[in-house]
């Protein structure tokens, strides 16, 4: 866990109150709604189809169970007792009263919560791997990196106003987590042959209605000088990122436009004349910052306890203990993914009753500590292996022990129609059909490893492009039409997915999905061929042929 | 348009002249780049301090012979939220070293000023007059900073390790 001190509180006050004021004057008519509408989209706050929309930060993905259950209050005080968590390690809220916000931001900043910059043309909440720090065999924690750069980054006097949206993410394992290839920055920490801690720096990566998967812009950049390289990225971006045009304002436009060899020489120019400046991050900020990172009195446990030797007998438990329980780098340890995708329910959703009683559970079971991973589900870091049958009986009285982690029901789903001004077609109300066909846990099982990814518009919030089976919502002629693809990835071999044909009416997709489905079943070549690795073998031609033969 | 300098609401001295305007014998004057570039010498040479007009979009090296000898250096927000104006004058006060007025003209609002202070900044054509009388006020709202710029305020960073020094901690 990160502890913020009295400097990071301060500027958290200072942000809320002086938010209090823009609502003041924005209340009073002193503002104008175009004025306005930038200042409330840096403090997260969204006009959205039935209500104002509230988009809280949870940098990197870490949260502290008393940050949990203030998001519980506001979902209860201010809401309607929800919240939704996102493909950005951000929870929203959806039915908050404009008048009301200073209030609840000020609730959230007695524990070091906020919405700055959740929202807007500004650098977006660093995100990174919800299993930083207890990932088996990563560089180090990025975490120590990510809050290093969400500080940087936050009200940057420089790039508060940028052509659009900018987005940093950070990985250290080999297995990317946080979909770093999707994002304008990502960055990939690594040593170096003399061991030294520095980045893989990735450029121009981008879902929305123009996709791009991020391209290398430096294979490696030290440490020390992570902060002035982001700079002078941004500096290059800020000046030639498009501004004519809203669709082609983000940087991959820029890096397309100009090329990475092109790009990378006006960022290398820029960097020349800054990377020796006060930029420059000696070691001692880096272990000031990672001294406050605290991590857990690990006991030291045996690999098998009894516990989890006598639970094995229960077939429920094992069935999610296989698919939700993860190694962790201490032995006698795990890492628990929860499942917010219970059958039939919109993805990401959670209760205020079920934030408070996850808090309690990490209390006494994770060191106190939930992670929130892009995914829309949430983990508890630090579960004792003896401890996972207690743990699992307390989660399926909440609702919370759904086995469908990286399964065909672990859908990723925006809000789309049902509460997005900007959707041309539901998301949700597929996402719950297609959980609902998949109920059955023997199929989802032999099915194995399959994301399905879900947007309601062009935008994308939904990733479509990289889900393994990506649906898109569009408005064709007054009604939803439903573009399918196969073959997306946003791990560390990211790929955007291909278009399988026409357009699918919204009372189909969910047929549509077996069909590609029944496809891959009888196409594998053995029941460990995952779903990806069919498509890659065959391409999209098979899957085609199943799906459109009999429409 | 009020203008705010060294904190204060003032008279702005400079009159703007177009691409085409006639210029006056005497008296301060603020020219578009266009214009400068083309006349520098003998606008340097009349009396009465000269200032230029910089658009967001021209390369500021290109003004960079002259920053010795201009009064001012007007940069241009059009709108609030296009920011590039901000690189602009952490180039001019950082890079370059420019020393005389750096002035925000175009949509200048209250909720802006600490960014365009932290930038460089320091004379102001504030589009509404209630938010130039707010100056002072607005321009405090801040006491912490995570970034160096050429400000020189001191950061988070290196505030919490001078607090690590003389609380004896560490090292």
């Amino acid at each position: 866990m990160y502890a913020y001190d009295e400097i990071d509180r301060t500027l958290v006050n200072e942000r809320v109150s002086e938010f209090r004021d823009q609502v003041k004057r924005r209340l009073s008519g002193e503002l104008t709604e175009d004025e306005f509408k930038i200042l409330r989209l840096q403090n997260g706050v969204y006009l959205q189809l039935h209500a104002y929309m509230f988009r809280v930060a949870i940098p990197y993905g870490t949260l502290a169970t008393n940050q949990l259950r203030a998001l519980a209050h506001v979902a209860r005080k201010y809401d309607r007792g929800y919240g939704h968590f996102t493909t950005r390690q951000n929870i929203q809220f959806n039915w908050i009263k404009l008048a009301e916000l200073p209030d609840a931001l000020a609730d959230l900043a007695k524990v070091g919560i906020h919405a700055m910059q959740t929202s807007g043309n500004n650098m977006r909440n660093v995100t990174s791997d919800q299993w930083a720090g207890v990932a088996p065999g990563e560089i180090e924690d990025p975490r120590i990196w990510s809050e290093l750069i969400r500080q940087h980054t936050t009200l940057h006097p420089e790039f508060s106003f940028l052509p659009r949206k900018f987005k940093i993410a950070i990985t250290a394992s080999d297995h990317d987590r946080a979909a770093i290839k999707i994002h304008d920055i990502g960055l990939r920490l690594i040593k170096n042959e003399k061991s030294e801690t520095g980045f893989e720096v990735l450029v121009g990566g981008g879902l929305g209605r123009t996709p791009f998967i991020a391209k290398t812009i430096k294979h490696f950049v030290h440490g020390r000088d992570i902060l002035s390289y982001i700079e002078a990225i941004l500096r290059v971006y800020n000046q030639y990122g498009r501004r004519d045009n809203i669709y082609k304002a983000r940087i991959k436009i820029l890096v397309h436009e100009l090329g990475i060899e092109k790009f990378s020489r006006e960022v290398e120019d820029e960097w020349q004349h800054i990377r020796n400046s006060s930029l420059q991050i000696d070691d001692e900020v880096i272990e000031d910052i990672r001294s406050r990172f605290t991590y857990p009195a690990y006991e030291k446990l045996p690999h098998m306890p009894d516990e989890l030797r006598q639970a094995a007998a229960d077939p429920d438990f094992e069935a999610w203990r296989k698919n939700s329980v993860a190694p962790h780098k201490v032995q006698g340890y795990s890492i628990v993914t929860i499942s917010l995708k219970p059958t039939g329910g919109p993805p990401g959703d959670a209760t205020a009753e079920q934030m408070d009683a996850l808090a309690d559970l990490a209390d006494r079971y994770s060191f106190g500590e939930i992670r929130v991973g892009h995914e829309q589900n949430l983990a508890l870091p630090h579960v004792a292996k003896r401890d996972l049958p207690a743990l699992w009986k307390a989660l399926d009285k909440l609702g919370l022990a759904t086995p469908n982690v990286n399964l065909i029901t672990d859908i990723i789903a925006c809000p789309g129609l049902d509460y997005c001004s900007l959707a041309n077609a539901r998301s949700i109300p597929i996402a719950q059909e297609l959980t609902r066909r998949f109920a059955n846990h023997e199929l989802a099982n032999l099915i194995g490893r399959l994301h399905i990814n879900i947007s309601g518009c062009i935008n994308a919030c939904g990733h479509h492009h990289v889900g393994h089976i990506g649906i898109l919502g569009v408005e064709k002629n007054g009604e939803e039409v439903y573009q399918i693809t196969i073959g997306g990835r946003a791990d560390e071999n990211a790929a955007l997915g291909t278009l399988i044909g026409p357009g699918v009416k919204f009372d189909e997709v969910a047929d549509v999905v077996e069909d590609i489905v029944e496809a891959y079943l009888a196409l594998r070549e053995r029941p460990e061929e995952l779903f990806m690795d069919t498509v890659k073998r065959l391409g999209v031609e098979p899957f085609k042929e199943r799906v459109y033969a009999t429409r | 348009m009020p203008l705010v300098n060294g904190g204060k609401i003032v008279d702005d001295s400079f009159v703007k002249l177009a691409v085409d305007t006639p210029l006056p014998e005497s008296g301060d004057i603020l020219v578009p780049a266009e214009r400068f570039l083309g006349e520098a010498e003998g606008l340097l040479k009349r009396a009465g301090k000269v200032g230029v007009i910089w658009p967001n979009n021209r390369d500021i090296a290109e003004l960079v012979p002259y920053l010795g000898k201009v009064a001012a250096v007007a940069l241009v927000f059009p709108t609030f939220r296009d920011g590039r104006a901000y690189s602009q004058a952490r180039l001019l006060r950082e890079r370059y070293n420019y020393r005389g007025e750096l002035r925000a003209t175009g949509q200048v609002l209250r909720d802006q000023f600490v960014f365009m202070l932290r930038a460089g900044f320091d004379a102001f054509e504030v589009k509404k007059q209630a938010d130039a009388e707010a100056f002072m006020q607005t321009a405090k709202r801040y006491s912490v900073f995570y970034q160096p710029t050429g400000d020189g305020r001191i950061t988070a960073l290196h505030r919490r390790m001078q607090l690590r020094h003389s609380e004896g901690v560490g090292t």
